[in-house]
Parts: C-alpha cells; sequence; structure tokens
C-alpha cells in the first residue's frame, strides 16, 4: 500500500496584499482626521452625561471665558460669506485674499475694527499681540449679534438651511455672562442651543 | 541597486565569483501590525473627538407678548442656584414652604423624592408631573447650571424645565431666605 503524503505547507502568507490594503486605509484615515486647531482661548467645559453629538456643518460655537466671547463658524465657505456681509454691514471692504485667510481662521474673538489688521498676521502674532479681545457684546456696538445674524444668512443662502448653535462655556464662568449671550440669541429668536459639555460615566442606578 | 562587489582578487575558487542570490521577500508581518495599530488609532481619534453637547430649550422671549403660565403650586418646584455651589430649593409657592439648602450631591435625591410624592399624589396624569422651575441667580457659575440640567436628565424629569434667569424675577421671599443661608 503506498503511504498518502501529506504535503507541508509553509506557514507563511503572503502579506503583501495585506499591508497594501492596510496602508491605503492609514492614509485614508490620517487624511480625514482633522488636526485641532490651537484655541485661542481656553476653557474647560463641565461635564454632563447627556451625550448628543454636535453636527460638523452648519452649527456657530460661541466660546465663553473670562468674561470674552469668541466667535466661530464652521466651513470655510459660510466663513467667507459672512465675512463680506459682515464687511457691507460696516463698511469694511476685504480683499479676496483676506476673505480667503479668513476662511482657515477657526475661532477668534476681535472687533470689527481690529479685523483687518488680525487677519494679516500669522498665526503666531495672533497669539501674542493679544489683540483677541473678545467680541463686543455691549447694547451700543452689538458685534455679536450682527456676527451670529450674517452667518444665519450666510448658512441660509448657500445650505438652505437652519444654523444651530452651541456654546462652550468655561466650568468658572459666572451665570451672568453666559445669560448676556442667551439674551442675544434669543433677540434673534433662536432659543434651542446646545451646550458643549465634556463627557461623564452615567450614573450607577 | 548600486552594489559593489570587492570580493574578486584571486582567493576565490575557481576564479568566478558567484554572487549568492537572495530572495526578494521582506517579512511583513511587523510592518502589517504597525499598521492596522495606526489605522485604530485614527479611527477611534476621529469618532471620539467629536465635542459632545447638551440641547437646551428657552422659553420664547417676546416683548410684546408676554402671557405667562400659571404653574400648579403643588407639582412646581423651584430650584434657586446660589454660590458657593449651593442650592435651594423648595416646593409650591415661595415663603409658604420651607426651603431646602442642599449641595449637589443631595440635590438628586431630592428631586426623586419630589417626583415620587407628585406621582403618588396624582398617579401617573400627564398634565400632572412635577415641573421644575430653575433659578440661576447672580452668584451661581456655569458649571452649577450645567450640573443641575444634568440632575435633571438623571432623575428622568421629562417636563421642560423652566429656565428663569432674569434677576427681575427672583421673588424677594426668594431673595430674602437666600441672603439667610449666605448663598446670594
Amino acid at each position: 500500500m503506498p503511504r498518502v503524503k501529506i504535503p507541508r505547507k509553509s506557514t507563511a502568507i503572503d502579506m503583501t496584499a495585506m499591508c497594501d490594503v492596510a496602508f491605503l486605509l492609514l492614509t485614508f484615515f490620517i487624511l480625514t482626521a482633522t488636526s485641532r486647531q490651537p484655541e485661542p482661548l481656553e476653557v474647560s467645559t463641565p461635564s454632563s452625561t447627556i451625550i448628543t453629538k454636535v453636527p460638523d456643518a452648519d452649527i456657530a460655537l460661541l466660546t465663553i471665558g473670562q468674561g470674552k466671547v469668541f466667535f466661530e463658524v464652521a466651513g470655510t465657505k459660510i466663513r467667507k460669506r459672512t465675512l463680506q456681509l459682515m464687511g457691507e454691514k460696516y463698511g469694511i471692504k476685504f480683499t479676496p485674499q483676506e476673505e480667503e485667510r479668513f476662511s482657515v481662521i477657526s475661532s477668534f474673538g476681535v472687533p470689527m475694527g481690529n479685523l483687518k489688521q488680525f487677519i494679516n498676521m500669522d498665526g503666531e502674532q495672533r497669539k501674542k499681540s493679544g489683540i483677541q479681545s473678545g467680541i463686543p457684546t455691549d447694547s451700543v456696538d452689538n458685534q455679536l449679534y450682527n456676527w451670529i445674524y450674517q452667518s444665519r444668512v450666510a448658512v441660509k443662502e448657500i445650505d438652505n438651511t437652519d444654523m444651530r448653535i452651541s456654546i462652550k462655556g468655561d466650568a468658572k464662568e459666572e451665570y451672568p455672562a453666559v445669560r448676556k449671550i442667551v439674551d442675544i440669541l434669543q433677540k434673534q429668536k433662536m432659543n434651542k442651543f446646545s451646550l458643549i459639555t465634556s463627557a461623564e460615566g452615567s450614573p450607577k442606578e | 541597486m548600486a552594489e559593489l562587489n570587492t570580493g574578486g582578487g584571486g582567493g576565490g575558487k575557481g576564479g568566478k565569483v558567484r554572487s549568492k542570490k537572495q530572495s526578494t521577500r521582506v517579512d511583513l508581518t511587523a510592518m502589517v501590525d504597525l499598521a492596522f495599530l495606526l489605522i485604530t488609532f485614527f479611527m477611534l481619534t476621529t469618532t471620539l473627538s467629536k465635542p459632545q453637547a447638551m440641547d437646551v430649550a428657552k422659553p420664547d422671549k417676546d416683548e410684546k407678548n408676554d402671557t405667562k403660565l400659571e404653574l400648579r403650586a403643588s407639582t412646581a418646584m423651584t430650584i434657586l442656584l446660589g454660590k458657593n455651589d449651593k442650592i435651594a430649593w423648595y416646593m409650591g409657592e415661595a415663603g409658604k414652604s420651607e426651603p431646602n439648602i442642599v449641595g449637589f450631591g443631595d440635590i438628586r435625591q431630592a428631586l426623586l423624592d419630589n417626583k415620587k410624592k407628585v406621582t403618588d399624589m396624582y398617579g401617573n396624569d400627564p398634565k400632572r408631573q412635577l415641573t421644575v422651575v430653575i433659578k440661576p441667580t447672580e452668584g451661581a457659575n456655569y458649571k452649577n447650571f450645567v450640573d443641575i440640567m444634568d440632575e435633571l436628565a438623571i432623575a428622568k424629569i421629562k417636563t421642560a424645565p423652566a429656565i428663569d434667569d432674569d434677576p427681575k424675577n427672583l421673588l424677594e421671599g426668594e431673595k430674602d431666605f437666600m441672603k439667610k443661608a449666605g448663598i446670594l
């Protein structure tokens, strides 16, 4: 009887294809990951157990801390349009280059008068110069009101949806400062907004 | 590839130098391991770094139309946020019932107790549930406000809380006992 010989197979597999796929995915994730921009105003958000994810688009973010307010609207197109509208409102002309530069600035807090100068600075200078004194919110010259209003107009024009507002407040911030901002929103009949919080484990029942 | 063969000379056997045939295969296992590790890292950071938020709705503020809804005293619980992370709460009308001064650790129990009391009194009537009025005062900070909204969610109070942050709406009776407790 002839013996049946089981051929010995090598345990090494060809990893080339696997390696290809892995690196393809890796490249994809690296490119889609948006790098975290340094925030001009450091705030520590309070934690909560309620967790709803914030949408990425059509949203404005108000950062409140140390008595200052910073403003940010998502999307480069919307930022550009908002700047144009604000320029019209305050009679400041922005060049296309300035609009381009502005569209990549995330959160900012400068009065309209200093905005042109602010746009033309580079990142380091912006941080150092201390020009970011927050957006004026007093009733005589309520620039924050206009920023929010014009960005809503821009969102409506470009994406034809309603803009959402989220508020990122510092945990230590006194409530009246937050109330002042909420009042500005309510003047525009914006009664719903999200408060950015950091996640916290849900409590044991 | 640039390779220099310097083994020539005369010492070789037979004079012919034969370069060794090397396999072109590289062990890719380690590389694949690394790639997958990085993939996992980037996947998790992109999905987890999205900010969390809490939705808040405030009552419409209209100067012309200043209608106010009456609250049933037996189901209304007013929570006053004072300074130093203290809370004063009372059921019903101000001045008529004894206010309690508690910290943030005890408010959950108070909320649950009151919720139970109201359910015991009225059964599961959806119109007669515990209604919470939140009044953050000047001394409160933002964290207190977020915390109390969180506590309401934890206590599963379904009715939307009335957030009344206008200092003008703070009643005299409320001011009195908050001052007495030293939290205004």
